[in-house]
């Protein structure tokens, strides 16, 4: 029988949320790892036994932990992420350069055919990689070498928090960067392009269509079409259909187009979801009212979804890697709130139903499709 | 035998009790039992000390004898009782709340 589970970080802790293909009743087990930031959880592609999990506190830094049984045990692997030679600095907020200082690992993503290889997105930006299930970490540091001391922290810190693996070519991996932009390698890590031709940011930066410096919030692809990106930036829903060489914008009729994640449906390669926010400085959704938008069009038409979620006084947020999509024939998506909801529909979005109301502030949302 | 209480969610990462023991070679000194304490429990590596600097994590301190350490050079010799074992060294998380 195929089922779910739905991997949840929040700010006190991680909970793993498992249901049938009905999607109609689910297990809520945790806290794992109580009281510590739980900023994210993923597993691997090809071993649905494998996660990995960031961990990190105010207090005691950061820890990565890694589960060989779909998550009931956990053990802590390597935690020093170590910046490749001397670390350089980058733009500070009073426009003096500041060294790279690592705070986090914001984003884990697993390799798509070795599960003992994983990417990890970090604060300050860096990408890292392990080949040895996490106990190791090698920084790509290519990455830094496009304009980094130009990359200054956005209001959430600098951090890299999108990783998106080509599946036909393993050598190209696309990533995000809020307030640098998204960059492109093409040989496995070691040099890198700014993909960021089209994002205008005319209240953002001094020159709108600078090369970097774009807050870019997350990226999706669909894996049938990786050539097609999907861009969530801190204002604009964009796109591109030429691995991020130029792109266009596609927010069309959205009641904002500031948002935070952007998702697509697991087997239609033109249906894409977001979830507008009112504005960079209200963190809410507009008029109270938690919409997901879904386009079927590839972007410029969408429509609310709101069947199942509430809408009045609703002032939540949901954040870059709190929404996820699963590959059941009936394609499931799950959207985590700032309010500790994590909202479940079975049905491409046309319903909802909350899986859990009370969990600390959701930070990310994965899900696992078991066969 | 030096004794060193370790806060909660530390003493849950390490899978040890409240109150661990430790060998110590030469002078007992924060940077001897923290080195001891990490070699002990490598899964604290990084959680009282930064990887890289070796410094104590700011919302980390170290108190011994009613007194609070954290600002101490660690080389500095701890007091007799923590070096005896008669009183623990304590690895604290610092107040942070609002």
């Amino acid at each position: 029988m195929s089922g779910v589970r739905v991997l949840v970080g929040t700010r006190k802790g991680a909970f793993v949320l498992t249901s049938d293909e009905t999607r109609e009743r689910w297990d809520v087990c945790g806290p794992h790892f109580a009281g510590w930031e739980m900023y994210h959880l993923k597993g691997s592609p090809v071993d649905p036994n494998r996660l990995y999990a960031s961990q990190s506190s105010g207090w005691f830094g950061q820890t990565i932990q890694r589960s060989d049984d779909g998550g009931r045990t956990w053990n802590p692997v390597g935690n020093e992420f170590n910046y490749d030679g001397v670390p350089g600095t980058h733009q500070w907020y009073d426009g003096t350069q500041h060294p790279w200082e690592f705070a986090r690992v914001w984003h884990l993503e697993p390799s798509l055919t070795d599960p003992d290889t994983v990417y990890a997105g970090v604060e300050d930006a860096a990408l890292f990689r392990s080949t040895d299930a996490g106990q190791s970490w090698q920084e790509l540091s290519g990455l830094r070498e496009v304009k980094g001391n130009l990359w200054q922290p956005g209001a959430g810190g600098m951090c890299l928090h999108t990783i998106v693996l080509d599946p036909n070519d393993p050598d190209r991996i696309v990533v995000a960067i809020s307030a640098a932009g998204a960059f492109r390698t093409d040989d496995g890590g070691q040099t890198w392009l700014p993909i960021n031709r089209g994002l205008k940011s005319p209240y953002e930066l001094p020159d709108p269509d600078a090369d970097v410096g774009h807050c870019v919030h997350n990226v999706a692809m669909h894996p049938s079409r990786p050539d097609v990106l999907f861009m969530q930036k801190h204002w604009d829903v964009m796109r591109s259909d030429n691995a991020g060489e130029c792109w266009h914008e596609v927010s069309g009729n959205l009641p904002s187009d500031f948002g935070f994640p952007i998702a697509v449906h697991a087997h239609e390669p033109e249906t894409v979801y977001v979830v507008p926010i009112k504005s960079d400085s209200e963190h809410f959704p507009p008029e109270g009212k938690l919409r997901v938008y879904r386009s079927r069009t590839g972007g410029h038409e969408w429509e609310a979804l709101t069947a199942g979620l509430p809408q009045q006084d609703c002032y939540v947020n949901v954040l870059r890697d709190a929404m996820a999509v699963d590959s059941l024939d009936s394609c499931g998506i799950y959207v985590g709130t700032t309010g500790g909801q994590v909202y479940a529909s079975a049905d491409s979005g046309d319903t909802w139903t909350p899986i859990v109301r009370d969990l600390p502030s959701v930070l990310s949302v994965e899900e696992q499709t078991l066969q | 035998m030096i004794r060193v209480m370790l806060p909660t969610h530390l003493r849950t990462l390490a899978q040890a009790d409240r109150i661990v023991e430790l060998e110590v070679e030469g002078a007992v000194t924060q940077r001897a039992v923290l080195d001891a304490l990490e070699a002990a429990y490598p899964t604290l590596r990084g959680t009282i000390r930064d990887t890289v600097t070796r410094q104590r994590r700011p919302l980390v301190r170290f108190f011994a004898g009613k007194q609070d350490l954290s600002h101490e050079p660690p080389d500095a010799p701890l007091p007799d009782p923590v070096a005896t074992g008669d009183e623990p060294f304590l690895v604290i998380g610092a107040m942070a709340g609002g």
